[in-house]
């Protein structure tokens, strides 16, 4: 049935691919699509592929942009990071697409990163992220640090008092980046040295116990005890199931995560997780017009009524708007004028405010808060009162306090160093 | 009898405490119909009121809320407990007066909100008011909770209900907690140094923290506690809290490596007879793991209602099941390639990305969700401090039946003499009139329903997605090779070994430098001992 279902929609895709080359070939705007359709990846990255898809679609069905029609290039990059440099160069170079919607990992982001400063593509990066980069050919429209992990910790801290704290994270740059940014944050508060524990993990990793354990110990001191978790989504399961079975509840021991979502929560078994918290910008709870519509519109779109909406798909959301609004003010889709045109556009998030794109290609976005529910679904417990300006490179490191981006003339420069008034050399 | 005497006092006083308070406070009714349209940060405040006019009658309530199940209907704002059955509908009950609603939609019911500091709020509330239940469990969870959360009020409740308790567990708690409040909040030197003599034998966490805070220092490097008496005396019951601490934490990495040695047991056994005993490279092995696991999850579909006995169904099936695959891989591929390590190395590792990506598209990239039946959540609790899971229990115990299952297969049947045989000599073995092809196929699906098997275990311990057995072929190798290939005992003290070291490793060096060093070693005992911990001796070994 499922596999009658894919091989359909295969084939409808392949259809409509050719039948919108044969028609529009000459007159058509290319977006490419880089997301990872097999590998480990593949489980996050190919709903990001089928939104940008939605989202053509849909552009299309309003006559198109600049009277041509929108037609998706989808490569699959396998999860392979090396392979991302080669699929970027080969959209550029060979399909001459105009935009790309893509990647998921940071080290995926760093590779495509020289290829596209390289041939001047633009690119929409849609996940959060540990931030201490900005380029003139990327605009991130994922959480940086300031706009997930911050306010995750000064709820924790303000609300329910948190003295200790666990910073567990999967071992590579994304948690290791903010966990540096969250340590120095917490010490710069006050926390002392011996309330904060960190632990890495390896990828995948599955035997909790220990780690779980210790855990329970280091929150058994008397002061309130809270995990701030970067642990990357498969890692989560086995986790959050041990944490169950050891008897540690979100009462004792709060577990707010920057990785888990509703797409994560969706395979599993959300019982024993019940009061633990994630923080993003987004959550599919969130009641309004725009967000049911949106839920609606991704249900019919992928056929299946119990897809769930997430936070990177917002973001995917919003840079497409965003894109669309930018190449209808600059007349073209020249990356040059597009660039430009970007800065300043807004376009209404899913949440019930506008989302502003800032001079360091970064988002002005809310910061939501919320609880796991039973049935896998986020509610809100605490949000910002307006919107936060992402910033690219954290405060709270000393390699990185005195750096700014701002890619406005006269500055164009994404890391300008504001005591020796100089931008550094590299473009990023 | 005196229980209820109480009781009824409670509910008298509550009663002429509502009364008193009507006049200024809002009615129950008020303060129900509140919770339904409140903020959160004013909720906390609603319970507060609750609690003092209502007292047990909003027990129900308390308990729906902190279960997540308390509803309100959205045409009258009434207040239900709503419990989501199997249609989707939900069966409703009025809170307050337990009438029964029947069942409606969820689009006519709104939940009332509740996050941790409510939770908190309601846990502490709802113990005092079950302090003087009649079940047992209900009066130790109460207990616990009063012990963590100090103060007179929970004192004089818990002075009351020492007076009333039989059970000998819980008295025990309770005075504990007595002493534990003497100790910190006495004014007398004597009774606090007595308390600190009651406490020497407490393993609670909260007793263990208390009795070591005394011992603190402030900021100007003065110490807190002001008494060198009673400071001597608490270093003294802190180091003995600290002895007991130390032996059970080893007890507990003790019992956390052997469950990991389990769950590599499990992983490689299957590899030890296709690797061990037959020699073929199989890189799809943990691929076999995988399928084990989404037969579970299969299984678990096709009989929603019977998810507690799904698992005992799952194990023959996924037996079965990637018994089959094995076969088939066997008669497929692997028996062109006889001989030919490298040939059957690569082969195996393409089938394995073949499988990968056949499940990705009949099951979605995205993992699938294997509930846990009831019986393998939760744990077996020794002391506050150290109990087991019941899932790593059930699974340390499965695993060394199979091991042991398998054992009398190689060792009391047929197949397994002519396995034995086979893999002995081959060539022999034919001669005395066995069916080598057979034979093969027969090991090697039996090699790979093993691995089925362990797929489901691992269902209950880790994520059931594509990803699945890669996660584990590493390990599973690794294990057969330490252990000495050819040789299941090997593997078994191989599991426990590599898991046990693993285990007491991990607290000192990180989970990431715990694996490297493991690795780093058996590199080194493989250079003194290419043929593993039990190497095979004799002919068989050539």
């Amino acid at each position: 049935m499922k596999m009658k279902k894919i091989a359909s929609k295969l084939a409808l895709t392949a259809g409509a691919c050719l039948l919108s080359m044969s028609l529009y070939a000459a007159d058509t705007i290319k977006v490419g699509v880089l997301h990872s359709l097999s590998g480990t990846m593949a489980i996050s990255e190919t709903t990001l592929k089928d939104t940008v898809l939605m989202m053509i679609e849909e552009q299309n069905k309003k006559g198109g942009l600049l009277g041509k029609k929108l037609e998706p290039v989808v490569v699959d990059p396998a999860s392979n990071w090396p392979l991302f440099a080669e699929k970027t160069r080969e959209l550029l170079s060979q399909e001459k697409v105009d935009v790309i919607f893509g990647c998921w990992t940071s080290v995926s982001r760093k590779s495509v990163l020289p290829v596209i400063e390289e041939l001047n593509g633009l690119l929409f990066y849609p996940v959060q992220y540990e931030g201490e980069e900005s380029s003139k050919n990327v605009f991130y429209t994922g959480a940086a640090p300031n706009q997930q992990a911050i306010p995750a910790v000064d709820y924790l801290m303000d609300e329910m008092d948190v003295k200790r704290w666990v910073l567990a994270g999967t071992d590579y740059v994304y948690p290791r980046t903010t966990n540096k940014i969250l340590e120095a944050y917490l010490r710069s508060k006050g926390v002392a040295e011996k309330d904060i524990m960190i632990s890495y993990t390896p990828f995948g990793h599955s035997d909790w116990q220990g780690i779980v354990s210790n855990i329970k110990k280091f929150g058994n001191a008397g002061k309130k005890t809270a995990v701030v978790s970067t642990i990357n989504g498969d890692a989560n399961v086995p986790f959050y199931k041990e944490l169950g079975n050891q008897g540690v509840s979100s009462e004792n021991i709060p577990v707010v995560a920057f990785s888990v979502g509703e797409e994560e929560l969706s395979g599993i078994d959300a019982k024993p997780l019940v009061g633990h918290l994630a923080a993003w910008n987004y959550f599919q709870s969130v009641e309004n017009d725009a967000n049911e519509a949106f839920i609606k519109q991704w249900k019919t779109f992928i056929k299946d009524d119990k897809r769930v909406t997430n936070d990177p798909m917002e973001a995917t959301y919003i840079g497409f708007n965003m894109w669309v609004k930018a190449v209808e003010k600059a007349g073209s889709t020249d990356v040059n004028k597009v660039e430009q045109a970007m800065i300043g556009v807004s376009t209404p998030n899913l949440t019930g405010g506008v989302a502003v794109m800032n001079a360091n290609h970064h988002l002005s976005k809310p910061v939501l808060i919320g609880e796991i529910q039973a049935d896998g679904q986020l509610e809100v417990v605490w949000e910002t009162d307006g919107l936060l300006a992402g910033d690219a490179w954290s405060n709270f490191l000393p390699s990185s306090k005195d750096i700014i981006a701002n890619w406005k003339p006269p500055m164009t420069c994404g890391n300008y160093n504001t005591k020796t008034k100089k931008c550094a050399g590299q473009n990023y | 009898m005196r229980r209820l005497y109480l009781t009824l006092f409670n509910v008298m006083l509550l009663l002429i405490s509502s009364h008193l308070f009507a006049a200024n406070e809002p009615s129950l009714d008020g303060l129900t119909h509140q919770l339904t349209t409140a903020k959160l940060k004013q909720v906390p405040h609603i319970i507060e009121q609750l609690e003092t006019q209502g007292g047990e009658r909003m027990l129900p309530l308390f308990s729906a809320m902190l279960a997540g199940e308390l509803y309100y209907r959205k045409d009258d704002s009434r207040l239900v407990h709503a419990k989501k059955m199997e249609s989707g509908n939900f069966s409703l009950v009025d809170v307050i007066t337990a009438e029964t609603i029947g069942d409606v939609k969820k689009k006519t019911i709104k939940k009332v909100r509740v996050n941790n500091r409510l939770r908190t709020q309601l846990r502490s509330v709802i113990s005092r008011l079950t302090l003087f239940s009649s079940d047992r469990d209900t009066r130790e969870a109460a207990i616990k909770n009063m012990l963590n959360a100090l103060n007179e009020g929970n004192i004089v409740l818990l002075s009351k209900a020492k007076a009333d308790e039989e059970d000998q567990d819980l008295l025990v708690l309770i005075d504990t907690a007595l002493s534990l409040n003497d100790l910190l909040n006495n004014a007398e030197i004597e009774v606090r140094l007595a308390a600190l003599d009651d406490l020497s034998n407490s393993l609670e966490p909260i007793v263990k923290s208390s009795v070591e805070a005394l011992l603190e220092k402030d900021d100007d490097g003065n110490f807190i506690e002001s008494d060198v008496v009673l400071r001597n005396k608490a270093a003294v019951v802190a180091e003995k809290i600290e002895g007991k601490v130390g032996f059970y934490s080893f007890l507990e990495k003790l019992f956390f490596g052997l469950s990991l040695g389990s769950v590599l047991l499990l992983a490689a056994t299957g590899l030890a007879i296709t690797f061990g005993v037959m020699g073929v490279i199989n890189m799809a092995h943990g691929e076999l793991i995988m399928i084990g696991a989404y037969t579970t999850y299969v299984v678990q579909l096709l009989m929603p209602n019977a998810i507690e006995y799904s698992l005992l169904v799952a194990v023959p099936a996924a037996f079965l099941v990637a018994g089959f695959v094995g076969v088939l891989i066997e008669r497929g591929v692997i028996r062109f390639l006889h001989g030919r390590p490298l040939e059957t190395l690569l082969a195996t590792f393409g089938i394995s990305l073949i499988l990968q990506q056949m499940v990705r598209s009949v099951f979605s990239p995205l993992n699938r969700q294997v509930e846990t039946p009831q019986w393998m959540s939760g744990s077996l609790e020794f002391n506050a401090i150290f109990s087991i899971t019941y899932n790593r229990l059930y699974i340390l115990v499965f695993a060394l039946l199979v091991f042991f299952a398998l054992q009398l297969i190689l060792k009391r049947t047929s197949l397994g003499l002519n396995v034995r045989a086979v893999s002995q000599n081959r060539n022999m073995a034919k001669a005395m009139g066995i069916r080598t092809e057979w034979v093969d196929a027969m090991t090697f699906g039996l090699g790979s329903g093993i691995a089925g098997i362990a797929g489901v275990a691992l269902s209950q311990l880790t994520n059931v997605g594509p990803n699945l057995g890669q996660s584990y072929i590493i390990d599973s190798f690794m294990v057969v090779v330490f252990g000495g290939v050819g040789h299941l005992w090997g593997t078994l003290v191989a599991g426990f070994t590599l898991g046990i070291t693993n285990k007491f490793l991990e607290p000192v060096t990180g989970a990431v430098l715990a694996n490297i060093i493991v690795l780093v070693f058996i590199i080194l005992f493989i250079q003194k001992r290419p043929r593993g911990l039990f190497p095979q001796k004799g002919r068989a070994a050539e």
